[in-house]
């Protein structure tokens, strides 16, 4: 039989897989049914988190549990996860993208002397290759590419893959391999938490709000959370906005800030230029709202509306509220 | 202290790239060619660790064909002090882990003590280089980072790497590898004494040969591009804002579903 196609679990650092894993998960099962295996270094996986994993769909669990793998270090991770690769033979290594994993796969592909796919949005079986899409080129180009030999390493976009769907009852079989931890090159001093809106997290929000320069000022953000709350959106901006000074960096859509494909994007005050695109256009419905009827984002746009955003939100804020306490 | 920052030549975003011939390429012709934007951050930084310290060396190194030299002549232009170009035709399909080998054995001849790159090159956004680099070193590595410092013996860097949620601060032992994050500082423009001075500077050309011989054959290879499928055409709800905000809430509802 082939080898497994491995999920490295995201969690959440208290215990609890991410609900991006139900993505991963669910592709791994659509290309390798009964051979999907969920990978987890933590320092303590919950029993609730286990058995998640197993609703999904993990036929397996490989649990490493070690004070050392938090907080994340690449050097530590690898090499316990190289062992057990070496141990284990999979046929494939997937990993959603997220800062650490971004790191983490390649730094281990490098190790295993393969192939690595990064920020996937699609995978085919042909014969016996596995052929990865990944958009390249500020998303003008899709480029299709395959693994000289197993296991085939890559990473995938969130909001993309169809989730698994948690099945109660379903368990997978809890193992704990015993593989060596390497010693760590990185010292941790400390962490320094954002201040929380309250709002999603911007790559796995399912609507995101987007704030351009039309938004004239940093004040005027709040009634985009406002609507963010309405709807459980993640508010996020554009690049003009955060050179401004208005929003911190963390939260710039596009080329040099967060690569997004939430379900909904709703784009204020923002013209559309290639590089905002380049993070959102693999959204999948786009809606924009501009005064100006040229700007380039309705050119991709589903809806749009010409008018003062100013106008609109608030007015948008109370129709989806009257929708949603239906 | 010897730096040395990683950087790739890149199509401008602004540019229309086409696909060539071969299906497989970009047809090069009428493309304008920029330092990727992330390697901007990270030469910036480098130039800014020597001046804060007084002493050191900045060295930029760029694998890719003859076009090249023009992103390593910006980089000294910045204030780089000099730069090395591997150019081989046999490094031609190199994946990342090819290009990882090509410049981690460049990086131990330097015995650069700190190397610099981006968080990834904005054509093949892999973002994957500068984790294998570390790998193939053996060297801790910081993803991301907004700030660094490094202590007054050069014996290790402080630097905060942005995460969901936050910013995480560790010590590295030097030697390092760092990414660099939009947000780590503004990168400067050179000046005319800087383009003048970049002329004279060194660009020393390295073949695989140079670095030991064999290029190991790639083990990701590209079986095609294809252009985008269109996006469906969109539609510009008109009316009243009222009226216009009602039918696109009621559309998003019932037609798109998305909410
Ligand atoms: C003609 C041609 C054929 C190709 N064929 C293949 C192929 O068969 N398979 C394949 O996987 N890819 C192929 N590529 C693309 C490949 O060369 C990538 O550029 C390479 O894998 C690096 O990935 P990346 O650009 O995404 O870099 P990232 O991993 O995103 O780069 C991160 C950082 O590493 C450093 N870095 C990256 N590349 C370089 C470089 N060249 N020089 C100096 N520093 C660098 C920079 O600091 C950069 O910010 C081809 C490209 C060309 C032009
Ligand atoms: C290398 C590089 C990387 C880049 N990376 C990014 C990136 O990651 N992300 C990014 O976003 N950009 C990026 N950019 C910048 C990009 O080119 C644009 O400059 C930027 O996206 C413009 O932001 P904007 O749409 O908010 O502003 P503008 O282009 O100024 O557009 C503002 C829009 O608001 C509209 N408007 C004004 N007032 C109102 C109102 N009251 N009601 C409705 N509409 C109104 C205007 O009609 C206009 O269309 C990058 C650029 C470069 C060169």
């Amino acid at each position: 039989m082939p080898g497994a196609f491995w999920c490295i679990v995201e969690d959440d650092r208290n215990g609890s897989p991410k609900k991006v894993m139900a993505e991963v998960i669910g592709e791994a099962a659509r290309l390798a049914p009964g051979r999907v295996e969920a990978v987890w270094l933590t320092d303590k996986a919950s029993e609730a988190g286990l058995k998640q994993l197993g609703e999904w769909g993990a036929a397996r669990v490989l649990l490493l549990e070690n004070a050392a793998f938090a907080p994340y270090r690449s050097e530590v991770w690898v090499a316990s996860a190289a062992e057990l690769a070496g141990k284990e033979s999979p046929q494939a290594i997937l990993a959603p993208v997220t800062s650490r994993q971004r790191e983490f796969v390649a730094r281990l592909a490098a190790r295993l002397g393969v192939g690595l796919a990064a920020d996937s949005v699609g995978f085919a079986l042909e014969g016996d290759k596995l052929v990865a899409t990944r958009p390249v080129y500020a998303g003008k180009l899709l480029s299709k590419v395959t693994w000289a030999k197993a296991p085939w390493v890559a990473t995938l976009r969130p909001n993309v893959f169809r989730p698994a769907a948690s099945q109660p009852g379903k368990t997978a079989s809890v193992e704990r391999p015993t593989v060596t931890a390497a010693g760590a090159l990185m010292k941790f001093v400390e962490r320094r938490e954002e201040v929380s809106t309250g709002l999603p997290e911007l790559t796995e929000a399912e609507t995101v709000i987007s704030g351009g320069r039309g938004m004239k000022g940093p004040e005027n953000y709040v009634i985009l959370e406002d609507l963010g709350r309405v709807i459980g959106a993640a508010v996020g901006a554009s690049r003009a906005a955060v050179d401004a000074g208005w929003r911190p960096h963390r939260f710039q859509i596009g080329q040099t800030g967060r690569t997004i494909s939430p379900k909904l994007y709703l784009g204020f005050g923002v013209s559309g230029a290639i590089q905002h695109l380049a993070g959102m256009r693999t959204s999948k419905v786009i809606v924009a709202i501009n005064k100006d009827p040229e700007a380039p984002i309705f050119k991709i746009a589903d809806y749009g509306i010409v008018a003062d955003l100013f106008e609109v939100v608030p007015e948008l804020t109370k129709e989806f509220k009257k929708l949603l306490e239906k | 202290m010897k730096i040395l920052v990683t950087i790739k030549q890149v199509p401008d975003t602004a540019t229309q790239v086409k696909i060539a011939a071969d299906g497989k390429t970009i047809d090069p012709t009428g493309i304008t060619w920029i330092v990727s934007p992330y390697d901007e951050f990270a030469v910036e930084e480098a130039l800014r660790i020597k001046e804060k310290r007084g002493q050191g060396e900045v060295v930029a190194v760029s694998l890719g064909p003859d076009r090249v030299k023009e992103a390593l002549r910006s980089c000294l232009a910045m204030g780089c002090d000099r730069a090395i170009h591997l150019n081989d035709p046999a490094w031609a399909a190199a994946d990342t882990l090819v290009t990882a080998r090509a410049l981690a054995k460049v990086i131990e001849q330097e015995s650069a003590q700190l190397v610099l790159c981006g968080r990834q090159a904005i054509d093949d956004d892999m973002g994957a280089v500068t984790a294998q680099l570390a790998e193939l070193l053996g060297w801790p590595c910081a993803y991301w980072i907004m700030e660094e410092t490094i202590d007054a013996d050069a014996k290790s860097v402080r630097a905060a790497r942005q995460v969901e949620g936050g910013l995480e601060v560790f010590d590295l032992p030097l030697p390092a590898v760092l990414a660099a994050q939009k947000g780590l500082n503004e990168p400067r423009y050179p000046t005319l004494k800087g383009i003048m001075g970049a002329k004279k500077k060194e660009i020393k050309d390295l073949k695989a040969s140079d670095l030991g011989g064999a290029v190991e054959p790639p083990q990701l290879s590209v079986v095609g591009l294809q252009a985008l499928p269109p996006r469906p055409p969109g539609r510009i709800i008109q009316g009243d804002v009222p009226t216009a905000v009602k039918e696109l809430v009621r559309s998003l509802r019932e037609d798109a579903k998305a909410i």
